[in-house]
Formats: C-alpha cells, structure tokens, sequence
C-alpha cells in the first residue's frame, strides 16, 4: 500500500440508480414486481466504479422501471425536491438527482431513457448527462426500452462529469450496442475556451406551446453569455421535433411491454400467493407487482406491437425516428452543438400530475429527441425561476460528449448557479 | 400404413415441414453458457439463460458459421444482412417473456433439397432458414414432481437452433420421411449438427392439407407439432390425412388448427384453433443490432464446406463406376462415405470393396446400432481381407468369418489368416484327390455336363468345397472339375 | 369516438397478463384513447420510402467466440425462486402445450 489514489474517484462515496444491479444487494426497480430479489452479478458501471475506487453508499429512489419524470411512481413513495420538498425532484433518476442536490453524495448515476437524466438534473440545479447511445455498457442496467436507454453521472459540475463519464465508458462485449471506440480524456476538453464554438439554438424548441417564458428567458441569457466568450450563435431547425413525444411514446412503451415480461414469479421476485393455475400466477402476480404508470404502458406497447396496429404504430414511429435523426444530422454540419431548454417549466409539484400521463408525457419534450437520436446530452444549471432552479440543455452529435462538455463547462466557469444551495439543506 | 387408395385417388396430400435443429456448439446462441445434455436441472445456466434483470444477448459466431453452411447445403440465397426479432409469448419455459427469432429478414431463404421419392428423384423447396433460441424444459412427469406442479429446467434455454421451413411441396407420408432423412443427412454432413432425435437434436412439425386433384388452392392447414421420430412422422401425417379425408368426404369443412401428436395413442388432439392463435407482436430486437456477414467471410465459409451427398453420389458412380443404388447407400452417411474411398484406394477394385461394406460391413453395423467410425475396422484392414479374397488366398467364406472381429478387434487380416488357418487350398494334389472322390461317387455327373447341364458344376463344386472344409479356392475347383469332366 | 373500446383493452391486458377490475379497465381506456389521439399527429408526417430506425447509431451485431464459461452453481441459479425443488422452478402444473 504507497497510499497513491487508484482513480480519481478513488475513496469517492456514491449513489447509483436503484436499476444497476450490484452483487449480493436488492435491486428493486422500485417495484413490487422484483420484492426479495438479491442480484448474482455486476453491472458493468458498478464493476468499473468499484475498480476505479469508488464507494457505493446508496441505491437511490426511482419511478418504477424508470417510467416516469417525477419519482412519485415508486412503490416505496415519492422522491422530494430539496428545493421545495412540497415538489417533484422530476424523474426518473430523481433520487440520484436528489441525493447529489442535498449535498449528500458528491457523484451519483441514474439512467436516461427520454431524459430521466437531464430533466431530474434540471429541476435540482446540478448537472446530468446522458452519454451518446451505446457509449456506457447496458449490461446489468435493468432494461426499460432497450434501444433508448442509457446511463450517465449526476454531479455539481460538469468538470466532475468528464471524470465521473470517463470511469463509466468504453465498450463491453457483453453489450451488444456498446460502441467499440476507445474514450477520449474528456477532462482534456475543458478549456474554459469556446471561442469560434458554434451553437446552434433550434426554432422549434423556443416556439414550442406550453414553455414557461420565464424558463426560455433563463437560457437565452445563458446564450448570450457564451456568445460574449466568443462562441458563434446561429440558429438551426429541427422540423420533426414536434412529433418527438409521439414517437417516442409508441417505441418506449413497445420495448418495455416485451422487456417486463420476464417479470412472472417463477425464477424470482414477487409471486401472487396461492396460485389456481398458471394463467392466475401470471395474472394476478403481475398486476399486484406493476403499479399503474408501468401496467398502462405495458398495455400501450402491447397494443403498439399487436396485429393490425404494428405497420400504423409502431413501423411509423421507427421512420419519425429516422427522420428526427437526419433533423440533428443537418444541423450538426452548421454548428458543434446545440442548446435548448432541458424542461418547459420548472419543477412541479406532487401529485400535480399524477391523474394526467399525457401532461406528465409531455414535461419531456425538449429531451426525448436526443434518446431517439442516440446523441450526447446535458443538463446545466442556468437560473432560478421563482426560486426554482433551471436547466440549459447542450446536445453534441453522435460521441461528441467532449464539445458537449466543454461548452457546458465554460458556461459554469461564467455563471454561479450551480454552487448555490437549496435553501433547506443551507 | 398407408391410406386407403380412394383417399390419394380423390385428394392431393399437401405438406410442409418445419424442422428444427440444435447446432452442435459448445456454447448457447446469445449466452456463454455451456450446451450439454443429461444434466440436473439448471446446471448449465449464466444470468442470461435465467432472464435476470439486466442481462444482454451476445451472438454466438459459430452458430452463424453453421447457419450459412446450412443455407449452402441446401441450395438457399445466404443473405449478408439478417436481423433478430423478439417473438412474445408467455410461457414458464420461456424466461423472457419472448424468444430471440428471425422473422422478416431470415439468413438463408429459397432454397431446395432432392430428394428420392416413389416416381424418382424430386426437388422440394425450401422457404427459408432462420436462427433463434430454443425453449427450456417444463417437466410434468409425476415421477419427478411428486405430483407437485411442473418443474421448469432451463438448461436447454438458449441452445441455439435453426428453424428449416419447406414448401408445401410434399405428397406423402412417405415423400415426409425421406425428406427429414435427406435433410438429416445432409446436416451431419456438413457438421452442423449430430442432429439426433432421441436427444431432441432434430425436431418437426408438419402441416397437412387436402386438396381435390387438379385444383389450385390449397386446402386448409393443420399444424402437427412434436413429432420426433421418422416414424411418428409418417404415422401422425397419415392420421392426419385420414381424418380430413372424412371431415371432407362427409362434406364438412375442415377447421385450422394446431394439434398435438401424443405418440402413446398415435392421435393428435388440438392444442389451439385459428381464433385463438397467439399475437406474438415480433419486433426487432432492440438488444442486438442487424446481423451483416461479409461477402468474404461467406466466400470462405463456401470454400470450406464438405463434398455434399448428392454431388459425392454422382462422383462415385462416375469415378467408381458404382450403381446409384450402391452409390446412395454409400453416401448417406460422411463417415461411412470417407471410409469406403480410403478403402477403395488401398484396395485397387472399388466394386469389390463397396460389395462387402454393403453385403458384410453393413450388416454387422446394424446389428450392432453403431458407425464405421466408432468401430476397430480400418479401411486398410478391408482392403487387404478383399485383396485376399480376389487373389483366392482365402475364400469369401473364411474371409466373412474374419469381419465381425475386425469390427469388434481390429487387426491385419492377413495375419488374422495365417493364425487361424485359413488360407485357401489350391495345392493341386489335395484338390485334384477331392475332385477324383467327388465325382467317383457321382458317376452320372460327368454325363449331365456333357449333355449340356451346365449346373450340375456347381453342384460337384460345393462337394468339392465341403470335403475342404470351405478352405479350397473356388476357383482351382472349377479349373480342376471342368478338366476332369471333359476328359 | 375514442380510439380504442374496452374490449381491445381487455385483449390487450389478457395478452400481457395484466388483470384490470372495472374500475381500472375504464380508466385505462380513456389514458390510452387520449394517448393514441396524441400520437394519431403522426399520419401527418410523409414517411414514403423512408427506413424505420430500430437503432440510432449504426452498429453491427458483435459476435463472441463460442467457448462455454463455467455455469452458475445451481443453487445460486434457482436462490431467488418464489418456488423450487432442488434445483428446478415449480409453478403449477401447466400440461403440455397448454397455454396459460
């Protein structure tokens, strides 16, 4: 023992998303549906984190199958904002997001599948990232909608990001979405310099219905800050945004309907007691495990992928995604990345939407197209509004996680956002 | 078993077949776990065969590898591009929730395989071949589970399989048959798969439909499912035909249906009909990305790929001047191929040599239910016992005697000869004195052959031999016999 | 009219062995109708000729070597069962071919 630290993140406490399973520990999805179950293996994010170092302290608070922008869809309760603790930490990663906000770990990790990374990030003032699809290793991340997930750091800072991503990246050959490039030191890309920098800020996203002014108003003036450090503004459409929401809530549910099959109480997890039959075990253990965000989007998925709804549904979704994918494509040849709002509004209170799914839907508009495009992604704080906090959204092209970075860190080199505390834990 | 011949005057028997087939690789289609058979129950399993949360295929190269060469083997397009799809289903057996198929974009599409029927050779086709992942097991034997529910075992969860659909080209029970013999065949050729029944290695459905002579479409289907043995294959479609035969013989009409053949009563009984068929709502697998094998690597896989049957019959008849009949026979199976040429070219008389395996090694195979390969007899050891029996330094009496133990033992059999005693007589004075004998206590012998009856030679020959206890060379005593009688 | 009745809802829910009580079923209907009515904006979109994206970056199928691992222990396999003996699940009897 010469004492020398095995990583950066060495002796580093943190909180992982109660989704990545880890040995000998209860992953519980926060579901019903996985009571008792003790997982016989890593996630590979766990393995690298415990190599590099780190200590998992805690499993943090999730809507159940990271279905959800609020973390109010937990079978052990909802997830508080420390901002407002009468409010949504957003979701579904919200317990990461919380746990890092309150100061309570430095470094956490959740997963992102329609911005359940940035959005959370967002409502509490920190920073969260979703890496470009197939950067970071699915392999023991319990799946959700295997095409769109994706794990990433919550952290105060974005040059902590670039740390925390670095541990966490690279190829798996037990991923088979997992992009065999090697992993840039993305620490090295932070310069604090984004002259000639060009951003490209997307008509639609400012023009969308619903948007709280007050929100755009805090990113416009992020912008114009880094337009003052020389970075280039330029505007860029994105034409298919409008329909990302749609698309996005045909293809999710469609994964997730076939991925939580597997939940029906013979190999482990709940089991509905005293079964009839088979077809009662299935049945009844199913609907006392799911709770109802999951059960009604497994019943829209099914009927996504059912007969005769496939080719208008489904297949139609699949071409919107193309579309939306070529939407980025274009305007990443007419600048280095791309900032929006990561969230219409700010953070919204319990059970303020609990009785409206499409309402709740649509709090992920601004994020769902950069899951469906498999791009980088991050959330920065850039104001408060009402004494909220709010999130600038930075999308990079396909691996271009270090420009994403940069930029996001210069930004925080010229704003003091994210070192302000929530009032309550302060 | 055949149906009545007023059921094949009045309709034409349509089917098709869909086989599955584990491939020999020592690991599973999308997991590392180990394929073996035999074991206690979930001792061959990894977090992917029993669906933890979290898991993640990954393919196997080698399955693909067998994939392709089975697409060749039977004439298909092999596809560069295949993608896998999630077919959704629930079933205990079933870990996921679904099964990892192909669906739209198969590997390997319209191909053929010939086969021999009654009316001669016959091309039937064959739709496509695709990959996917075999089930476990639920095991409902009171004998285990003590009457205590079913035991689910996902040992076989996983293995991977090649699902081989033919057109509805099929006429017969009989034609059925020889086409899973002919496919058997041909993949155990090419080494893909040991493709045994009893281990559940080579698996079949049939569907069966009537159709009156002459008419264009095809009538309706019903799917036979679990039928594993040639035998009940025959059995179950012929039972088949003779139930829809009646159904539309009454003027009723027949409903589609998947049934269940139960080999202890031969019937089948309906597993599920047409309004209940399954929604399997397949979709590409988000958990894999489309399968693209490189022209090249396709090319290579072509140029590795055995002599196939039909190709090598042809050969054998032309190079070794064989009839077809000898020639299919000796082709069925790679081994025993491979040993009547290693034997052929050790030997010098290919006809000789491909006569004893026929008439003698054959038999004595199938007595004892067992391979060239895993006997003692080397192809060297039959061509010399045949070279000893050409060259009438042993009869072919002696020399069939010798065969059993070189299967069981092994061994030189010219050695084997000398030990035993066995060599031919032809001295010429023991023979010309068992001939004199012979024929003085035959004395109207000499006059039947000068009269033209030629037979009585064989007659005097089999005393002749007898008297030497089998050890005389025929062929000195025909010599011997034929001078003394014309004298 | 809403775009999907309650019966679709009921085959929809035997499908993915859901049970929904009356309650549930109406209110399930009305979140997927009001859903559906959502999505039906797609219709408007031109997809003519354009290829479905199953995933956003383009990637081929990695293949693995085929060489075994050792298996789990079995006894490790089967820990987190509702319900087993020895080393094999139990769920009630389910009789061959018999869908649940």
């Amino acid at each position: 023992m010469r004492g020398e630290a095995l990583s950066p993140l060495d002796g580093i406490p943190i909180a992982i998303k109660d989704n990545l399973v880890q040995v000998g520990e209860a992953t519980t999805c926060a579901s019903r549906i996985l009571e008792g179950f003790v997982s016989p293996y890593d996630a590979t994010v766990v393995e690298r984190l415990q190599a590099a170092g780190a200590v998992i302290v805690g499993r943090t608070n999730l809507d159940e199958f990271a279905m959800g922008s609020s973390t109010e869809n937990s079978a052990f309760g909802a997830s508080r904002n420390p901002w407002d603790v009468a409010r949504t930490p957003g979701g579904s990663s919200g317990g990461s997001a919380a746990a890092v906000a309150a100061g309570i770990v430095p470094l956490a990790f959740g997963s992102d599948t329609g911005g359940s990374i940035r959005q959370p990030a967002a409502c509490t003032g920190i920073v969260g990232m979703k890496p470009t699809y197939g950067r970071v290793s699915r392999w023991g991340l319990v799946a959700f909608a295997s095409s769109l997930d994706q794990i990433g750091p919550f952290t105060r800072t974005a040059a902590d990001c670039a740390v925390a991503l670095r541990a966490i990246a690279g190829h798996d050959p037990r991923d088979s979405t997992s992009i065999p490039e090697a992993v840039p030191d993305y620490a090295a890309a932070l310069t604090g310099d984004v002259s000639g920098v060009v951003l490209g800020m997307p008509r639609e996203y400012f023009e969308t219905k619903g948007a709280d002014p007050a929100v755009l108003d805090c990113v416009h003036s992020a912008v114009s800050n880094l337009e003052k450090a020389g970075a280039k503004v330029r505007e860029v459409s994105l034409p298919h945004t409008k329909y990302g929401i749609a698309a996005y809530y045909l293809i999710a549910p469609a994964e997730a309907s076939s991925n939580l099959a597997r939940y029906d109480g013979v190999r482990y997890g709940h089991r509905a007691a005293s079964p009839r039959d088979l077809a009662d075990l299935y049945h009844r253990t199913r609907s006392e495990g799911f709770g109802p965000e999951v059960k009604r989007r497994i019943l829209l998925g099914t009927y996504v992928l059912s007969a005769g709804y496939y080719d208008a549904h489904y297949r139609k979704a699949q071409q919107v995604r193309t579309l939306l994918r070529r939407d980025f494509e274009e305007a990443f040849r007419g600048c280095d990345a791309i900032v929006t709002p990561t969230a219409p509004e700010v953070a919204f209170r319990i059970g303020e939407k609990a009785d409206d799914p499409l309402s709740m839907y649509l709090s992920d508009v601004y994020t769902v197209t950069a899951n469906l495009a498999g791009i980088p992604g991050i959330s920065v704080p850039c104001g408060f509004v009402r004494g909220l906090p709010v999130g600038l959204q930075i999308l990079g092209p396909l691996l271009g996680e270090a420009t994403v970075l940069r930029v996001a860190d210069a930004w925080q080199r010229r704003s003091d956002f994210h070192l302000q505390r929530p009032p309550e834990i302060a | 078993m055949s149906a009545s011949p007023p059921v094949h005057a009045k309709y034409e028997v349509v089917i098709g077949l869909e086989v599955h087939v584990h491939l020999a690789t020592d690991s599973k289609l999308f997991s590392p776990a180990p394929v073996r058979y035999g074991d206690a129950p979930n001792h061959d399993v990894h977090p992917i065969c029993l669906a933890l949360p979290g898991v993640l295929p990954v393919l196997n190269a080698r399955a693909v590898e067998f994939a392709v060469r089975a697409g060749m083997a039977t004439h298909c397009t092999v596809h560069p591009r295949s993608v896998f799809a999630r077919k959704n289903y629930f079933y205990p057996d079933l870990p996921k929730g679904y099964q990892i198929s192909q669906y739209e974009e198969p590997i390997c599409t319209a191909g053929w395989l010939e086969i021999e029927a009654d009316g001669g050779a016959r091309r039937i086709g064959i739709t496509r071949i695709h990959m996917e992942e075999d089930a476990g097991k639920s095991i409902h034997d009171d004998a285990v589970t003590h009457g205590e529910g079913t035991h689910v075992d996902l040992n076989r969860a996983g293995v991977p399989l090649l699902e081989i659909v033919s057109e509805p080209d099929l006429r017969s029970p009989a034609e059925a048959a020889a086409y899973l013999r002919t496919l058997r065949c041909v993949l155990r050729y090419i080494e893909v798969s040991e493709a045994d029944m009893e281990k559940g290695q080579f698996r079949c459905d049939a569907n069966v439909s009537l159709r009156l002579h002459g008419e264009a479409a095809l009538g309706t289907r019903n799917e036979i499912k679990n039928l594993n043995s040639f035998r009940f294959v025959e059995q179950a479609i012929e039972t088949e035909i003779v139930r829809q035969a009646r159904i539309l013989d009454e003027g009723g009409t027949v409903q589609q249906a998947t049934r269940l053949f139960e080999p202890a009563t031969g019937r089948t009984k309906v597993m599920r009909t047409k309004e209940n068929a399954d929604d399997y709502r397949y979709f590409p697998d988000p958990d894999l990305v489309p399968l693209v094998i490189d022209p090249a690597e396709i090319e290579r896989i072509r140029i590795a790929l055995p002599e196939l049957p039909d190709r090598k019959r042809v050969r054998f008849e032309a190079e070794y001047g064989l009839p077809a009949y000898d020639a299919r026979l000796l082709t069925a199976d790679r081994a025993l191929a491979d040993f009547f040429e290693d034997a052929a070219r050790a030997n010098g008389t290919p006809k000789s040599v491909a006569n004893w395996i026929l008439r003698d090694v054959m038999q004595h195979l199938k007595e004892r239910d067992t391979d060239v390969s895993s006997t003692r007899l080397a192809p060297e050891a039959l061509a010399a016992l045949v070279r000893l029996v050409d060259e009438g330094k042993v009869t072919a009496k002696s020399a069939r005697e010798l065969v059993p133990e070189l299967i069981e033992k092994g061994g030189d059999p010219a050695a084997l000869v000398r030990e035993r005693g066995l060599e031919a007589v032809s001295d010429g004075g023991a023979l010309e004195a068992a001939a004199a004998e012979v024929l003085a206590a035959n004395p109207g012998a000499a006059g039947r052959f000068r009269a033209g009856e030629d037979k009585i030679l064989n007659f005097l020959m089999g005393q002749v031999m007898k008297k030497t206890g089998g050890k005389a060379s025929p062929a000195a005593v025909r010599d011997i016999l034929a001078r003394r009688l014309r004298e | 009219m809403s775009r999907i009745t309650r019966e679709e809802v009921a085959r929809i829910a035997s499908l993915a062995r859901l049970s929904l009580d009356d309650d549930e079923s109406q209110r399930t209907t009305t979140q997927i109708g009001a859903i559906l009515d959502y999505v039906a904006q797609l219709a408007e979109v031109d997809t003519t000729g354009i290829e479905p994206t199953a995933h956003a970056v383009p990637l081929r199928t990695p293949l693995r070597a085929d060489r075994a691992q050792p298996a789990m222990p079995p006894e490790l396999a089967v820990a987190n069962a509702p319900q087993r003996e020895g080393t094999a699940f139990v769920v009630p009897l389910v009789l061959d071919g018999e869908e649940s």
